[in-house]
């Protein structure tokens, strides 16, 4: 594909992926998935959760893997791209809601979608943790690795940056 | 405002400590209330948290501004990592770096799948169940387009919450 075919599509993507995020960036990355890897191939299964693995490690919100993935197809144009559009769409949405919200956030129906739509995002994070697990798991140790990471990050409020860096570490001397 | 604005970024505990407890621009219960909000709308929460706190106090400048300060420098950060993965990814021990991230990032996820299940487990198992598992099986297993999911699912499970109502 020629470059602006790739930002197109970057563009496209990320425009559709913004109004479907209902739970925040961690719920679409099964999409993300679908559309970057298996749809139009522009990288491995192993490259897309190295690239998550990034931009969880960094500073920032989660929505920078967005960014990462734009980069990683079409360099800085690509990262621009994708991130704008992805915030583009929700950008118009919350800046026209919030006003208006402070007069039905307690009506029935408002309650009725909140409620209804948080079993939706479960399902989305828990098929998010899914697919980067059976990417990133490829022997017993790994495995044990995010069973552990999991655990310590539900019971205790541990700084992630500390299971990362200890990650690494057990990475680069060869244990992992 | 604006250039103060700059200093909030990262994750969102740390966006609560700043804006309530530091700077008092907003109560504990207009933080709670924004950020149900930016949970109910579609896209990136503590990005649509930067856009309506922003927007509250300055308008649309207010909450570019806003935006550009969460998203400015980890953008910066992100890209410049980004270059090194390309670069020195290849290498040995920095593979097995980030494979072993990789890993624990996925258990980051799988926790926080079910910090937010938890409570619903709690208050209404019956209609969550269903749907959290038909979710699942769909997106994670047979990987069906998010929107035909979302199409399928969110009207069915508000329809559910809606009859249900306490």
């Amino acid at each position: 594909m020629k470059q602006g075919d790739v930002l197109l599509a970057l563009a496209a993507n990320f425009l559709i992926l913004s109004l479907l995020a209902f739970g925040g960036a961690n719920a679409v990355i099964p999409e993300m998935h679908r559309q970057a890897v298996e749809v139009r191939h522009w990288m491995s299964d192993t490259e897309f959760v190295q690239l998550f693995a990034i931009a969880q490690a960094a500073p920032g919100p989660n929505v920078m893997v967005v960014t990462l993935v734009g980069w990683r197809v079409a360099g800085l144009a690509g990262a621009l791209v994708a991130t704008a559009a992805m915030i583009g769409p929700s950008w118009v949405l919350t800046y026209a809601v919030f006003r208006a919200w402070d007069r039905f956030k307690n009506r029935p129906w408002c309650m009725a979608i909140q409620n209804g739509l948080a079993p939706v995002t479960v399902g989305l994070v828990a098929s998010s943790a899914f697919l980067l697990a059976r990417a990133a798991d490829t022997d017993t140790v790994t495995v044990l690795l995010t069973a552990g990471t999991a655990a310590a990050a539900y019971w205790t409020r541990i700084n992630p940056l500390w299971v990362f860096a200890v990650a690494a570490l057990l990475g680069v001397a060869g244990l992992i | 405002m604006m250039i103060s604005a700059v200093a909030f970024g990262g994750v969102l505990p740390w966006a609560r400590r700043k804006l309530v407890e530091d700077r008092g621009w907003l109560s504990e219960r207009e933080f709670l209330d924004t950020l149900a909000l930016c949970q109910f709308l579609p896209g990136p929460n503590i990005v649509n948290l930067s856009i309506a706190v922003g927007g509250r106090f300055r308008g649309i400048p207010g909450s570019i501004a806003a935006f550009a300060g969460i998203m400015g420098l980890p953008c910066v950060i992100v890209v410049g990592l980004g270059a090194l993965y390309t670069r020195y990814g290849q290498l040995a021990p920095v593979q097995n770096a980030l494979l072993a991230v990789s890993a624990a990032a996925s258990g980051m996820i799988l926790a926080m799948a079910g910090k937010i299940a938890a409570p619903l487990f709690q208050r209404r198992p019956y209609e969550s169940l269903p749907v959290i598992a038909a979710v699942f099986v769909a997106v994670a297993l047979f990987r069906v387009p998010l929107i035909w999911a979302l199409l399928v699912a969110a009207p069915a499970s508000v329809a559910v919450s809606w009859w249900r109502r306490a």
